[in-house]
């Protein structure tokens, strides 16, 4: 097939910061290609390059065999080339059509709308993928997938030959995706390129026909995909091997930590019942709308229970509250650690110490900086947060390292029961591996954990057993020894 | 589509105002006339024009503007001291107005544009600077006796009448002037790319950036338009009461930023409709008409609107919960 774009020896530095050392890519007319590289291993700035935001130090880019000068980015949009970023770029205020055809409108340089060719535009552009969307629709009452689809018709309102989709199937639940990856073949049988840009491994892979593996500024490898499995690719992207080991667990079941009896809560989940035992890691899995992460947010005193009996060391307790919860020592690590867990402004200091401030008081009553210190870096040495010093703010650490920062501040309190809710969604391949490796520990001194989790691989090279949740009701337990993964996805999907 | 507009907030006011009038008619019937209604919908064109402004701002996002009310000060005292000066017509007084707020309206944008500071910290900055100055520079003198044509222009009357008791009524420029006022933003917000641009950067500012909206121009010409809008409401305060007190218009601020948030304007940006603020100002209008009518005491009024927005910002958030709760739940199998 023929050539539609080629980088040769890209290189780009930043105030000292060499963030491109040399990267080649190449992608054909129509090809589906993946560009794989673990956070800081320079994709942002390739695609801005790509894009025409950046200009390259030095370097050649051609499309379809003709160079291209130190031109603006309208001088690549003109060429077809539309990044759909992470967060979308949608309006949630404006409607579907408006949304889908305001960058036409723009280029259109005319002062004045008119609605009826508003929403010609964007019923044109939405039949190129053949979806149908609610033209009156606000974009922000929609769900993300439906809002994806949006974003790729707008940059279908231009000429478009290459579509770069930068981390697109990070939010989006299954279904969403299977429905993603049919538009994108479409756009393929048009004959647009589509390179997604990915920091983990997903389901991507299985439509790309080739896939570029960056890894630390450089381009190391670029292979058919059919020739890479999950461990070769780590291996490229991480530069080291990672053993996919199963956690082993005590033979014997430890005393029991947390019980749960028939707990109910309407509209949320129906009759749970499960034990978690000392030493014990139990996953806890199901889609999303099961109601795991509502039963989770129940033991943790959030939105307490209605019904059913909670035990935690034997004796019977009740959670109404969160100081309910962590007074019963149960710790829980949420989900969207960007919204519940983190305050991003702050110091890693104040994040880490968050939940203890009582425990650190002065002989006045006040919180006593020095003891808050003391206390943070420990935990910063305990789980080898990466950061420049303790009183930096939390935004400017890596993902990996601030989920390492909210679980500081709930192993801080010293729980007996560790609630983690997707612990590593979002991360990349190492940091995901350090955390399981901690999860592990805490485990082997005793703690009972609870994960809650979507990978099947994380839940089956973690867990002791597994509770499937389904519709809000555990719908089985299954112990992970010679449990296949192929067998484990196949229950989580059943239905009924 | 009746679904649509009952889930509408502006239904509901509209509701509100007609109950209102409904039973504000039913205990005194001179609410419900011709010379009732013109009245208070003069006495509250200046608010209802301001108010345009302050939605453009709300939508553009951010926090709103409470400097508006200081430059129509500023511009009330100029228009005043050069009319008895250089003498003039309504035509040059409207464009000096104009010009004149306008200008003030553009340093705020320029401020908040360059310097990334949200819209409140500066307009309460130079809320005082101008305020102040016009006390510098004027010492806070009265000026009793203005340049007739004010009162020729607030005087004059469409559809004249006589009343029983002597006096003639009548519809007068200023509600007009607010219609239009009305009708021009309408058309800016709806139907100009410019308007749209307003609503796309109120929505997702780093969104319209990447689409290529020029992000400085428009929210320059949001806070030049307050401006301008600032400046006709200050001619239209003149002519009503063809005297300056310098420190009558500031105050009215929180007035206007209420009735436009009541109109449905979310002071997170993005979200706000002409028809929502024009029924906002015009609940506020009916509300201070209505109780002076049913024999309360003015003061009576500011407890009102009080009460008003509190009721709608706990209805609206409780609302919002409602929907929030809806769409954490699990569809739990029997």
């Amino acid at each position: 097939m023929e050539e539609f774009l080629r980088l040769e020896h890209i290189r780009k530095s930043f105030v000292g910061v060499q963030a491109l050392k040399g990267v080649n890519l190449s992608l054909r007319k129509g090809e589906i290609h993946c560009l794989v590289g673990e956070n800081g291993s320079g994709k942002s700035t390739l695609i801005k390059i790509i894009s025409g935001v950046l200009q390259p130090d030095s370097g050649e880019i051609r499309i379809e065999g003709a160079p291209v000068g130190h031109l603006g980015s309208a001088a690549q949009t003109g060429r077809g080339v539309q990044v759909i970023y992470q967060d979308l770029s949608l309006f949630p205020n404006l409607t579907v059509a408006e949304n889908i055809a305001l960058a036409e409108l723009k280029s259109r340089q005319s002062g004045l709308i008119r609605w009826a060719e508003v929403r010609r535009i964007a019923r044109a552009a939405m039949a190129r993928i053949k979806v149908e969307i609610d033209l009156d629709a606000e974009v922000g009452e929609l769900p993300i997938g439906l809002q994806q689809l949006v974003a790729i018709c707008r940059a279908l309102t231009s000429e478009l030959r290459l579509l770069i989709l930068d981390e697109p199937t990070a939010s989006l639940p299954k279904h969403d995706i299977d429905n993603l990856l049919a538009v994108v073949r479409d756009l393929q049988r048009h004959g647009i390129a589509v390179l997604f840009v990915s920091h983990k491994l997903n389901e991507v892979f299985a439509v790309a026909e080739r896939i570029t593996v960056l890894r630390d500024g450089e381009s190391v490898a670029t292979l058919p995909s059919a020739e890479l499995t999950d461990e070769k690719l780590v291996e490229l992207m991480t530069g080291q091997a990672i053993q996919h080991s199963r956690f082993a667990y005590a033979k014997e079941r430890g005393r029991p930590l947390l019980g749960v009896r028939g707990l109910s809560k309407r509209r949320n989940f129906e009759n749970v019942s499960f034990e978690l035992c000392a030493g014990e890691i139990v996953g806890l899995t199901g889609l999303i709308g099961s109601g795991r992460t509502e039963l989770a947010l129940s033991l943790f005193g959030v939105s307490p229970a209605e019904r059913g009996e909670i035990l935690v060391e034997g004796n019977p307790v009740r959670i109404r509250s969160v100081k309910d919860a962590v007074r019963a020592g149960i710790a829980y690590v949420p989900e969207n650690r960007l919204v519940q867990g983190l305050v991003m402004k702050r110091s890693v200091v104040e994040n880490a110490t968050a939940a203890v401030l009582d425990r650190l008081l002065s002989r006045l009553r006040l919180v006593d900086p020095e003891k808050k210190e003391k206390v943070a870096t420990e935990w910063i040495r305990r789980l080898g947060i990466r950061v420049a010093h303790p009183d930096v703010a939390v935004q400017t650490l890596s993902g990996g390292n601030q989920q390492r920062v909210v679980l500081a501040k709930w192993l801080a309190a010293e729980p007996r029961i560790l609630i983690l809710d997707g612990p590593t969604v979002g991360i990349d391949v190492l940091a995901k591996s350090a955390i399981h490796g901690l999860v592990r520990e805490l485990a082997g001194r005793g703690m009972g954990v609870l994960l809650i989790t979507d990978e099947i691989p994380e839940a089956l090279s973690n867990c002791n057993r597994i509770l499937l949740m389904r519709a809000g009701r555990i719908r089985g337990e299954i112990p992970t020894v010679g449990l296949e993964p192929e067998e484990l996805q196949k229950r989580v999907e059943a239905r009924a | 589509m009746l679904k649509r507009l009952l889930k509408q907030n502006e239904s509901y006011l509209a509701m509100l105002i007609v109950l209102l009038c409904v039973g504000i008619t039913i205990v005194n019937p001179a609410f419900f006339t011709f010379e009732n209604l013109a009245g208070f919908l003069k006495s509250y064109s200046m608010v209802g024009i301001m108010a345009v402004g302050t939605l453009f701002v709300l939508i553009l996002g951010g926090t709103p503007d409470v400097s508006f009310t200081a430059i129509a000060q500023v511009v009330e005292y100029a228009i005043a001291v050069v009319t008895l000066r250089h003498g003039g017509n309504i035509y040059t007084v409207f464009l000096l107005a104009a010009v004149l707020g306008a200008a003030m309206g553009l340093v705020n944008g320029l401020v908040i544009h360059l310097f990334r500071v949200p819209t409140i910290i500066v307009t309460i900055a130079t809320f005082n600077i101008y305020f102040g100055m016009l006390y510098v520079i004027t010492a806070g003198k009265l000026i009793n006796s203005v340049n007739p044509l004010f009162r020729g222009f607030g005087n004059y009357l469409l559809f004249p009448r006589t009343s029983p008791i002597g006096g003639t009524y009548g519809l007068a420029l200023m509600p007009l002037l607010w219609l239009l006022t009305l009708l021009v933003g309408w058309f800016i917000l709806r139907r100009t790319f410019l308007g749209r641009s307003v609503c796309a950067m109120g929505g997702n500012e780093t969104a319209a950036e990447r689409l290529g909206i020029r992000t400085m121009q428009t929210r320059l010409f949001v806070f030049g338009f307050v401006g301008l809008l600032s400046g006709v409401a200050a001619v239209v305060h003149l002519s009503i009461v063809t005297a300056v007190v310098p420190n009558i218009i500031v105050g009215h601020e929180l007035e206007v930023i209420a009735a436009v948030v009541i109109g449905g304007a979310s002071v997170f940006g993005g979200k706000g409709t002409l028809t929502g603020t024009f029924l906002g100002v015009l609940l506020f209008a009916i509300l201070n008409n209505g109780l002076t009518l049913l024999g309360f005491s003015s003061y009576w009024y500011n407890v009102a609107i009080g009460v008003v927005i509190t009721a709608a910002i706990t209805i609206s958030a409780y609302q919002q919960l409602r929907h929030q709760r809806n769409r954490l739940n699990v569809r739990v199998e029997p």
